[in-house]
């Protein structure tokens, strides 16, 4: 079964249409990349998978269940969108990180948050708390940060900002973590910090989507590529295909310029 | 009684007594103005349009006219024009009428402050929030209001430190807050007439009320120093 589907996608800013059509699988286990120049919807589609803006038409799947239908009202509701959410993690380009809480507190605040609502919490408060905190500590561990967890976002350099959003988004379990040009805003030497975490995360079979302007990291760590243009899924298939063999002429003449 | 230091003392308890009535008003302004702020700020910005221009108009209503006028509305309007005098005819009903007119015009100030903290907070914040499953409230509580008193601190200490001395205003329908105090002994009381220098002194009420206030924001100010 494949883990996410997308199917005839559509996404309207006014009069412009900025998605169009937008369909795809992606199995448990396997890296998308997402390319394409500015302003072709790389971003929109992301942020339709977070539900961050609502598709004008289509159906999301994951894991075989209907996470998003534009046709049914029932799909809408404010709760029932949080709830699905979750099934995605979002990395954003800005980090987006809370700066009152430390490195740590922002890896466990939504899961605090959210272990309030277990019906044992008050039994079981003291374990609840210290496992999650175990788990925070050990994905920042696992994100090269064990000796910065007490310090506050601007203490920290882009590239370690970015690799706490990583655990912060990790830390709820998603199916599928989402990267919005994680590394759009560094520079080439926190560019390569980000880009070995995501690495690894691929070497540890995490489901991922990667929007990215990094050709040769895509080349490398996906197993599907995607090329956006115009709102439109122009090309799509393993990296070889995509950037060795594209058969449309938009393809050839965005890759020509790298 | 002729001499400076034998009215020192019956002075000075006529001012503390009128201070107290002064903090009173302050306090209980503060305690329902910042919540009604809140409120109106949450409600300027609504999505739903008749909410927001109903506001809108208040806001400026009220920024747009004294606040000695809204006292005197609010306190002789209900009895002179609609016949049902519900504030009372003592101490007590003016003060009320007092803390009404107060709330509701620095509520309309606050709500402005607190809309600009609440529009200075990237959207980004909302959005890593709301993927990570929070809900709204939970957002605003955890995420937003620290970021967001941190930046209204200054503005708000500004109309805070006003607030201390708009309190004067009341005077305009009688409450015996500390200028009334001070003024009575122009006119005579107690004994002493003639004197002008209590409505001086009362001034220092206020400064030192202040200074406190300046030394307590800028303590808070440091508090939040931790985050940028």
């Amino acid at each position: 079964m494949h883990i996410l589907e997308v199917e005839h996608i559509g996404k309207s800013f006014g009069r412009t249409e900025v998605l169009k059509d937008i369909c795809f699988t992606l199995e448990k286990s396997q890296v998308l990349s997402i390319i394409g120049s500015s302003g072709s919807g790389k971003t929109t589609l992301l942020r339709c998978l977070n539900f961050l803006e609502r598709p004008d038409h289509g159906i999301i799947r994951v894991a075989g269940r209907t996470l998003f239908d534009a046709a049914d009202e029932e799909k809408q509701k404010e709760s029932e969108i949080r709830k699905n959410r979750l099934h995605f993690g979002m990395v954003f380009q800005a980090f987006h990180l809370f700066p009152q809480y430390t490195a740590l507190e922002n890896v466990m605040l939504a899961r605090q948050l959210q272990a309030k609502k277990r019906a044992d919490y008050k039994s079981a408060k003291k374990e609840i708390l210290t496992e999650i905190r175990t788990e925070a500590e050990s994905l920042l561990a696992q994100m090269g940060l064990s000796n910065r967890m007490k310090n506050y976002p601007h203490q920290l350099s882009g590239g370690q900002c970015q690799r706490v959003a990583i655990a912060r988004a990790l830390a709820m379990k998603p199916d599928i973590l989402c990267f919005d040009e994680p590394t759009s805003a560094l520079d080439p030497e926190l560019t390569g910090e980000v880009l070995k975490v995501i690495r690894q995360l691929a070497e540890q079979r995490t489901t991922m989507i990667i929007v990215t302007h990094e050709m040769s990291f895509a080349r490398d760590v996906s197993d599907q590529v995607i090329f956006m243009n115009d709102g439109y899924v122009v090309e799509h298939g393993t990296p070889d295909q995509v950037f060795e063999h594209p058969r449309e002429d938009r393809t050839k003449q965005f890759l020509g310029k790298f | 009684m002729d001499t400076f230091l034998e009215q020192l003392p019956i002075v000075i308890h006529s001012l503390n007594t009128g201070f107290l009535q002064t903090m009173k008003l302050f306090f209980v302004t503060l305690l329902g103005a910042v919540p009604l702020g809140l409120l109106i700020s949450f409600g300027t910005l609504s999505e739903f349009a008749p909410v927001r221009v109903f506001l809108n108009l208040l806001i400026w209503v009220v920024r747009g006219t004294p606040l000695m006028i809204q006292l005197l509305i609010i306190y002789y309007f209900p009895g002179l024009v609609l016949k049902n005098p519900v504030w009372g005819g003592g101490e007590a009903g003016r003060f009320a009428a007092s803390a009404v007119a107060f709330v509701i015009n620095y509520a309309c100030y606050f709500s402005e402050i607190f809309r600009g903290g609440i529009i200075s907070i990237p959207l980004g914040q909302d959005e890593a929030g709301m993927v990570l499953g929070m809900t709204k409230t939970q957002i605003f509580f955890r995420i937003k209001l620290l970021q967001m008193i941190k930046r209204i601190l200054p503005p708000m200490s500004n109309e805070i430190l006003t607030l201390v001395k708009d309190t004067s205003l009341a005077r305009i329908i009688a409450l015996q807050e500390v200028i009334w105090a001070g003024q009575a002994f122009m006119k005579g009381s107690q004994g002493i007439s003639g004197a002008i220098w209590p409505l001086f002194f009362t001034a220092v009420y206020y400064l030192a009320c202040n200074g406190l206030l300046t030394l307590l924001f800028n303590r808070a100010e440091r508090k939040l120093e931790y985050f940028r």
